[in-house]
């Protein structure tokens, strides 16, 4: 039952403020409470190469690169220095299975923290 | 070891890079061509992957067939058109034949091709798949199955030097390090200061990562102002433009200054070569390495 009715609940709140995209693996503490799944390219590791100079979306001129934006907010905003700390840390690739489901459930479950075997291999 | 690794880890040689121009019909005939015209000059040229998101032939086929006419692939990979499954199949079938350059990009959206229609993939992103190349060559796929012997893979990724936000684009050339990448192709910059700016930085913390910024050589002032209004992440500024726009000569003025930033890029920390970028496909591309001070490769 909570399986299938906080995905709603967390979508409801999260949607009209970051428009979350639920891929249930939420970064958002590290990346200046801005969503890299709102990046047109879905990037979790930083800004791509095309950023206009106006510091806009290569892809959607009209928009602020989301990596700008999580970029002014992780220096500006009073976020906890660890959150900042944790903004170029290398993030794994999205588990599509997550996809949909509550991200809340998965940290308190440390699903979303279940990374591929040979992701860690060697260090960083 | 490929040329570009022995050069890069073992030597202190400049390297000199170059993009292989997108073959679609011709044959073969036009691999041998361009393979000619670019070895005299090159250590290494990349293989492009469906570059400004048009098709043509692929990564690993053209790859292969300069490595048949003794042209030393850079294989790119963008992360646009794949899932992480074909990228891992790509890296290790470039192996299969011997190719052990990478280059792993993000790539141009799918809205800058002429299939603006097509499906985005991005599976992974650039930095994921710098780390997916450095997994591999230590002997397992992403997933943990084992490959043996490993791959022995040289990685190399490319970053923006110039576009937003500045302050942080050092951390991400040093996160793409950190993930795996040896050497830095860099996106053409018109901005000398942003390029010193960040290959002062970047050589502070991670002297070891060999940086290799681009060259663009152009036929004119008009190219310059495509550039500025048509690729984004690439800003000229208006001093620029100004300048060769108003020479009595546009051409030799554009000639110029590429030559000023060819020399400048050189002498900046980090700095390990250059990659140039053709579009002018003449004389130009001999007159301008004669300028730099190589003297070509006698082949045969
Ligand atoms: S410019 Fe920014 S938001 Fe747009 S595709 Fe690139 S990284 Fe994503």
């Amino acid at each position: 039952m909570l399986k299938k009715l906080l995905p709603l609940v967390e979508h409801a709140l999260k949607k009209p403020v970051w428009d979350c995209r639920m891929c249930g693996q939420c970064v958002l503490h590290s990346t200046g409470m801005t969503c890299p799944m709102t990046c047109p390219k879905t990037l979790r590791n930083g800004p791509c190469g095309g950023v206009r100079e106006n510091g806009n979306c290569e892809v959607k001129p009209e928009m602020q690169c989301i990596w700008v934006k999580a970029y002014d907010r992780t220096v500006s905003l009073p976020l906890p220095k660890v959150w900042k700390e944790h903004y170029n840390e290398l993030r794994p690739p999205v588990d599509m299975q997550l996809q949909g489901t509550s991200s809340w459930i998965n940290l308190v479950t440390k699903r979303d923290q279940q990374v591929p075997a040979g992701w860690s291999v060697g260090e960083h | 070891m490929s040329i570009l690794r022995e050069k890069l880890e073992n030597t202190s040689e400049r390297v000199f890079t170059a993009e292989f121009p997108s073959i679609d019909g011709g044959g073969m005939d036009s691999v041998i061509k361009n393979a000619a015209r670019l070895a005299p000059w090159f250590d290494a040229v990349n293989a492009t992957d469906n570059p400004a998101a048009h098709a043509h032939t692929s990564n690993t086929t053209t790859a292969i067939a300069m490595k048949m006419h003794d042209l030393e692939p850079i294989m790119q990979i963008v992360c646009r058109d794949k899932n992480r499954i074909a990228i891992q199949a790509d890296m290790i079938g470039a192996s299969l034949h011997g190719i052990t350059n990478l280059s792993l990009l993000t790539g141009d959206d799918v809205t800058a091709g002429d299939e603006p229609e097509a499906r985005r993939v991005f599976d992974v992103d650039s930095a994921q798949a710098i780390n997916m190349a450095r997994i591999m060559a230590t002997g397992t796929y992403l997933s943990g199955r084992k490959i043996n012997p490993a791959p022995d893979f040289y990685i190399g990724a490319v970053e923006n030097a110039a576009a937003p936000p500045f302050d942080y684009r050092i951390q991400r050339a040093l996160k793409k390090h950190r993930a795996g990448a040896q050497f830095l192709q860099l996106q053409i910059c018109y901005h000398p200061d942003r390029l010193e700016a960040f290959c002062k930085g970047v050589a502070e913390v991670a002297p070891d990562l060999k940086l290799i910024p681009t060259i663009v050589l152009m036929k004119g002032a008009k190219g310059l102002a495509f550039m500025n209004d048509k690729v984004p992440g690439i800003d000229v500024p208006a001093d620029v433009l100004a300048r060769a726009s108003g020479a009595s000569d546009p051409a030799q003025e554009v000639y110029n200054l590429t030559l000023e930033l060819a020399q400048h890029a050189l002498s900046l920390p980090g700095v390990r070569g250059l990659h140039v970028t053709d579009f002018r496909h003449d004389e130009t591309l001999d007159l301008f390495m004669n300028d730099l001070g190589r003297t070509p490769k006698r082949q045969g």
